[in-house]
């Protein structure tokens, strides 16, 4: 049974007679890498377009219909070095473009009405004191009016939309101070313009628009740039199933084209990308993404397995369900709507900033103009005075305190590989004082490796590698793997369940069980050292080995650790794996709290216990039994290896082996979360300053635009200073 | 002061194909790839040297 590739899910027309589709390319890095990708697939012939795009690192093809096959762009992308998976755009991250070209266009808007404004308000400004005449000073107010009014009802509908959206639920956030700051001083200058007045407020209108614009712009950046990476990398796992499309006839498709109902064949070796009941076949599986659990479930007729399970020893067919069948994912499912109910109650800082801003400054508006009836002042006199107030503290630099910081951080998060899932969860990741591990996948590494390497003589070893390439055991391909073998040996057998034997001239070697090899003894003694490991022996005539195989600590998992300990944070092991394994794995890395055999709403009860006791609790894991207490905690993390529906529920995610991203995002969150608050303070102070001379009536349009920009540019360069930390992340 | 007649709408005139100009760059996709666009500007016509990726 010959599997073939089948990626017609993704390709789409493009027009008439073509066709089209969107790859993900791993590796690409620099300007070589693009021309070489483009001219080595240009050169195919009958494609009629190959383009890269190096800021996602995807790249378009289209060809003419019918003449070509997907997987030959895959292939030749492969010759030339590169790993590449066809890609299908997640409509949040289509929402995410198309939100980040309207404000682009909003801004270009804005941007464009702000420097012609400016240009008609800079003669009025110095006229004023010299020989302009009103009429002239009448006609530049009519045009600023001319260009402000439209641009600004374009320009300005990201801020009225989500204004009107807070308004009608009931709450308040910045946007309803903007808005309202900049629909007044509109309708006032229009007011005055008519009125033949001295002074309009069309250009600090119109630029406060514009800054805000830019910070928004960032915001939505830095959001569709977390997308992009995290659509490549989803991609690049290639999650495929083997699907039977006859009785016997098999094709590899994608996961996503995978309906409830359809057959799949999972061999020893694989892991299974689907949800999903066994309807033949035995084997062993490792449940470890699962349930945390390093011990093999066997599975038969009638199992439930669920996607991320790793098939360990016989062939499998899988009829697929619908997601949630299984009483586990049940479970989960349950648990996870209520945590993730709970967490919605966060409020933002910049909303908590907001709450308290909006009624303060709107009630020194409505005491200013009161105040200066009170005096004997005309009431078109106080109000002219009252909207000066509301323009002089429109939260220009408030509004550019916090997005900017966040866009400088997670840059530089994700230069230390980390990757954002959530907007806020910067400032609830610098709130951190307990950190809450699982063992399984997130302080071991998923991949199995051999422990006792260093035991066994570097010849026996090679050919142990050589011999294990025979095999689809995962613990025969941590053996291949560790050996570095690459080419395996002529003659191999594999025994099902058993082992692999080759003749080497005149000796006999086996790879496989104890049992298969003649080693129980020496097993049995390996087995009291350590008794976690999987053990594989393997015999060279009477010579006799065994390995030790098992998920290793993380390279670099001591010195996190440690790292973690020494910021005054608490950590703890939460694990559903068995207590020696657990204990073992805390011992070494020097954590003196941690529990076993742990259920998941154990998990999350643990948390909120934690919770009552006052700490901020950030949990990092991957299991798909993690991803109800993920969302429990106040913050979370996930490996990028981790269960789908972890990953999705994480606040951030982080990439690589090593586990030092973890501390590096702490310490980038809380240095962000510093200069949002001193970018908070700034702009207040500004205002402290700013607020006394606009109520005693002395503001003019030039001290207004001034003020402005000068404290948003103040907090836009101190926000650049969120780059950096003080001792470069560990 | 007659003057003003030919500069004001010649400035605003100038203003919005510069708007005009921009909205059309955003839409023929020139701010989707700002950093391959960058390379690209500098790339060479020739084969480029089959170095691997660093």
């Amino acid at each position: 049974m010959q599997a073939t590739r089948d990626f017609s899910h993704y390709v789409k027309d493009a027009g008439p007679g073509l066709q089209h589709i969107d790859l993900a390319v791993e590796g690409v890095s620099c300007a070589g890498c693009m021309s070489k990708i483009e001219r080595g697939l240009s050169a195919i012939p009958d494609v009629t377009l190959a383009r890269v795009n190096l800021t996602d690192r995807r790249v378009a093809l289209e060809w003419k219909q019918g003449t070509l096959d997907p997987a030959r762009f895959i292939d030749r992308l492969a010759e030339l070095g590169y790993k590449a998976y066809p890609f299908e755009t997640a409509s949040a991250e289509a929402a995410e473009a198309e939100q980040s070209r309207f404000l682009l266009r909003c801004l270009g808007v804005a941007a464009f009405a702000t420097m012609n404004v400016m240009m008609l308000s800079i003669p009025v400004w110095s006229g004023n004191g010299s020989d302009m005449i009103p009429e002239q000073r009448d006609f530049f107010h009519w045009l600023s009016a001319l260009i402000a009014l439209p641009a600004a009802a374009y320009a300005g509908q990201p801020f009225f939309r989500s204004a009107f959206r807070a308004l009608r639920t009931g709450n308040v956030n910045m946007d309803v101070p903007i808005s309202i700051g900049v629909i007044l001083a509109l309708a006032m200058s229009v007011a005055e313009t008519v009125n033949h007045a001295e002074h309009t407020y069309f250009d600090a209108a119109i630029m406060l628009l514009t800054f805000l614009l830019v910070g928004r712009y960032l915001d939505q950046s830095m959001r569709r740039r977390t997308r992009a990476v995290a659509g490549n990398l989803a991609a690049l796992k290639a999650e495929t199933a083997t699907k039977f499309i006859g009785a016997d006839e098999i094709s590899q498709v994608p996961v996503a084209a995978i309906l409830p109902g359809d057959v799949v064949l999972l061999r020893p070796g694989e892991r299974c990308a689907v949800d999903g009941t066994v309807i033949e076949g035995r084997s062993e599986i490792d449940q470890s993404l699962i349930t945390g659990e390093t011990l093999y479930v066997t599975a038969g007729q009638g199992t439930a397995v669920y996607a991320g399970s790793l098939n360990i020893s016989g062939t499998l067919r899988v009829r697929v369900s619908a997601a949630s069948e299984g009483t586990l994912l049940a479970e989960i499912t349950r648990l996870l709507d209520n945590a993730l109910q709970a967490r919605s109650r966060y409020v933002r800082l910049a909303d908590r900033a907001s709450r308290l801003y909006a009624p303060v400054v709107h009630a020194t508006a409505l005491l200013t103009i009161l105040g200066w009836v009170l005096m004997g002042a005309s009431w078109h006199d106080a109000i002219v005075t009252g909207v000066a107030v509301l323009i002089i503290t429109c939260p220009c630099a408030l509004g550019l305190a916090i997005p900017t910081v966040q866009t400088v951080a997670s840059g530089a998060m994700f230069r230390a590989g980390v990757l954002l899932n959530s907007g806020d969860a910067i400032e609830r990741l610098a709130e951190v004082d307990c950190v809450i591990f699982d063992k399984t996948g997130t302080l071991t590494l998923p991949d199995l490796e051999v422990v006792n390497a260093a035991g066994i003589p570097a010849d026996v070893f090679g050919l142990a590698g050589q011999l294990a390439l025979a095999s689809h055991h995962p613990v025969a391909a941590a053996v291949a793997q560790a050996a570095g073998a690459k080419s395996p040996l002529v003659g191999a057998v594999e025994v099902p369940g058993q082992g692999v034997h080759a003749t080497l001239g005149e000796t006999e070697i086996r790879l496989g069980r104890p049992s298969f090899c003649g080693a129980e003894q020496l097993a049995n003694d390996s087995a009291h050292l350590d008794p976690e490991a999987s053990l594989v022996a393997f015999s060279l005539g009477e010579a006799k080995y065994v390995f030790s195989v098992r998920q290793g600590l993380r390279p670099d998992a001591r010195a996190a650790i440690s790292a973690l300990q020494k910021r005054n944070i608490r950590v703890e092991i939460l694990s559903g794996d068995r207590e020696p394994a657990v204990q073992a794995a805390a011992r070494a890395l020097g954590i003196s709290e941690w529990r076993a055999g742990v259920t998941p709403a154990d998990k999350i009860a643990r948390i909120e216990e934690l919770k009552h006791r006052g700490y901020r609790v950030m949990m990092v894991g991957d299991g798909l039994n993690d991803a109800p207490s993920l969302a429990a905690a106040h913050v979370s993390m996930s490996p990028i290896s981790a269960a789908h529906l972890s990953q999705a529920t994480a606040d951030l995610v982080f990439l690589g082996k090593p586990l030092a991203p973890v501390v590096a995002a702490i310490d980038y969150a809380r240095k962000a979360l510093l200069l949002m608050r001193q970018n908070l303070w700034l702009a207040i102070g500004y205002n402290f300053l700013a607020v006394p001379i606009a109520i005693t009536g002395v503001v003019t349009p030039l001290i207004a635009a001034a003020a402005m920009s000068g404290s948003s540019v103040l907090v836009m360069l101190n926000a650049l200073r969120a780059r950096r930390v003080a001792n470069g992340g560990v | 002061m007659e003057v003003m007649v030919i500069l004001v709408p010649l400035a605003l005139g100038l203003g919005l194909v510069g708007l005009l100009g921009f909205l059309w760059s955003l839409k023929s996709g020139q701010y989707d790839d700002l950093e391959g666009a960058a390379w690209r500007a500098i790339a060479d016509d020739e084969p480029a040297p089959e170095t691997p990726p660093d």
